[in-house]
């Protein structure tokens, strides 16, 4: 129905804009990572020497566990916070259910600096919580640990990734057809066999999508630590970042940025490849 | 649509989900009480209600500069994602190429990827072909990661476009170019607006790939973040609750048209 040169109208320009303006800079940055510098200059000199410093440093390899922990961390609690939600929402909300849903996904797009702006109010030693806890006297000396800890980037992320869980979780929910549900308890399923026997394992491709994202950008999050974070809540992005500023070696930011998008990628084609196994025809 | 078991009530799934619903919300309501606050933006509870930092914001200069170049780089992705998002929502639902599926996954990939990625990939480009960083880069990387969101949003119109209005424009003698403009670019109307709507909000909130590209002129999420290493006052809290509300006011009729454009496919 389509000509040939209308085809080629439509797949040209995209194509090459992004060939030229995002393979080309991804391309750019693994390049980079097997360059070197040399006396405050970049040299194109292939080598190994950055992927070997990187792996024997201690510090490098030290923050990226602590980075994947705060990830994991966020993605527990994003679970256990979205899930109930979604579930709520997708089988006991009733009438109100289209306005709660549009509640859960306006904050999702809602500017990320505000909502990690209003946790640094909040959790300063003579932040909102400090005071309210000095008011009920609960505490009579503000309580210094809460900002500036692995903790603060850990709530700060998951207030942020909680919405993005929800999402594709809801919509696993919302595709169960409801015979089934029906069906289990007929037959005389308990509710608890019911979740854990039919609608949780036909949700797992939502939950197992949620989960990804909010790991995955969690892992690559540089602004929360620095918001929120303070040096015993550093991540392998502030790493990355410094590298590119103020210690200047882009060929060694860029092979931690190449880890980064290994891990990334990785776990998004083994989630790929979960979520079909989980789903159902 | 009815409840698993809609005789049973869940009275504790329901007040967990009134938990889960103030844990979101919360921080931002306190936000937003304390830039009425005269004595600045901690303590319990706030006393004296006061417009003053509004005053001040108001009155802030180098804020409003920032407002103005945000609006700049989000108005120009959102024409630069939009075209190059529409030919490649076109390109994927009909035209056959080699490499389409990796195109499929390439597009994608800044929404996906941390910001601090697809953000010093772009600066090393800049760099690597001799690029000043000032607005201009800015603008084409928020174009170009926004593709993304363009493509997704069109494709699903796409999808759900009836193809015998395009048939019988072209059987009746219409040019391919004619038909375009007349039966497909105005069955995407409401496609194009929801998605111009979301790449306009997340383009003036970005922040992480923005840190790597920007120049001398401010953004306006850059000026904020700018600020708060300066020490903080509830004139952020004043700004950040004028970009809350536009936001939630522009997500809004986003959602509207979407859910309009859902129906009227049905």
């Amino acid at each position: 129905m389509y000509s040939r040169t209308y085809k080629a109208i439509v797949s040209a320009p995209p194509l090459l804009w992004v060939g030229f303006f995002l393979l080309l800079p991804y391309a750019l940055m693994f390049a980079h990572s097997f360059w070197a510098v040399r006396d405050g200059m970049l040299v194109n000199e292939w080598n190994l020497r950055n992927y070997q410093t990187l792996l024997s440093n201690p510090v490098y390899v030290g923050v990226l566990f602590r980075t994947m922990r705060i990830a994991a961390s966020v993605t527990l609690f994003s679970l256990l916070l979205g899930y109930p939600l979604a579930y709520y929402l997708s089988f006991h909300a009733g009438p109100r259910k289209e306005l709660l849903y549009q509640l859960v996904i306006v904050p999702l797009w809602v500017s990320y600096l505000v909502r990690g702006y209003a946790w640094k109010t909040i959790l300063g030693s003579d932040g909102v919580l400090n005071g309210f806890l000095q008011y009920l006297h609960i505490s009579h000396e503000p309580v210094g640990y809460l900002l500036y800890s692995p903790f603060a980037v850990v709530l700060m992320l998951t207030h942020i990734y909680t919405p993005f869980v929800f999402l594709p979780i809801y919509a696993a929910l919302e595709h169960i057809p409801r015979p089934l549900v029906e069906a289990s308890q007929d037959l005389g399923a308990s509710p608890r066999a019911t979740f854990f026997r039919v609608i949780l394992p036909l949700s797992m491709p939502g939950l197992l999508a949620g989960a990804t994202f909010a790991f995955v950008l969690s892992l690559g999050d540089f602004l929360a630590p620095l918001l929120v974070g303070g040096p015993s809540g550093t991540m392998i992005a502030n790493i990355v970042q410094s590298l590119f500023g103020a210690a200047y070696d882009w060929p060694l930011g860029a092979s931690i940025s190449v880890c980064i998008l290994i891990i990334t990628v990785s776990l998004l084609f083994m989630t790929e490849r979960l979520e079909k196994r989980w789903s159902f025809k | 649509m009815s409840a698993a078991n809609p005789t049973r009530r869940a009275p504790l799934l329901a007040v967990y989900a009134g938990l889960v619903f103030a844990f979101v919300y919360l921080p931002i309501l306190v936000l937003i009480a304390y830039s009425f606050n005269r004595d600045g933006v901690g303590g319990f509870p706030p006393r004296h209600l006061t417009f003053d930092w509004y005053r001040q914001l108001f009155a802030d200069a180098p804020i409003w500069n920032a407002v103005l170049n945000s609006l700049i780089v989000a108005a120009g992705s959102v024409g630069l994602a939009l075209t190059l998002g529409l030919l490649a929502a076109l390109a994927l639902d009909r035209a056959e190429f080699p490499g389409k599926a990796l195109f499929r996954r390439l597009v994608l990939l800044p929404l996906i990827l941390p910001g601090i990625i697809t953000g010093l990939s772009l600066l090393m480009f800049a760099v690597f072909a001799g690029m000043q960083l000032s607005l201009l880069t800015v603008f084409l990387g928020h174009g170009t990661a926004l593709i993304s969101v363009a493509t997704t949003e069109l494709f699903a119109g796409l999808q759900k476009m009836d193809r015998k209005q395009e048939e019988a424009s072209l059987d009746l003698g219409a040019t391919p170019w004619r038909t375009f403009w007349r039966v497909t670019l105005p069955n995407l109307k409401l496609s194009l607006i929801a998605a111009g709507l979301l790449i306009f909000t997340l383009s003036m909130d970005e922040i992480a790939v923005t840190f790597f590209l920007i120049g001398r002129d401010n953004t306006l999420p850059l000026e904020i973040w700018g600020r708060l290493r300066r020490g903080i006052t509830p004139e952020i809290n004043a700004v950040s609750t004028l970009i809350f509300a536009v936001s939630v006011g522009l997500i809004t009729v986003w959602y509207r048209l979407r859910t309009r454009a859902e129906r009227a496919a049905a």
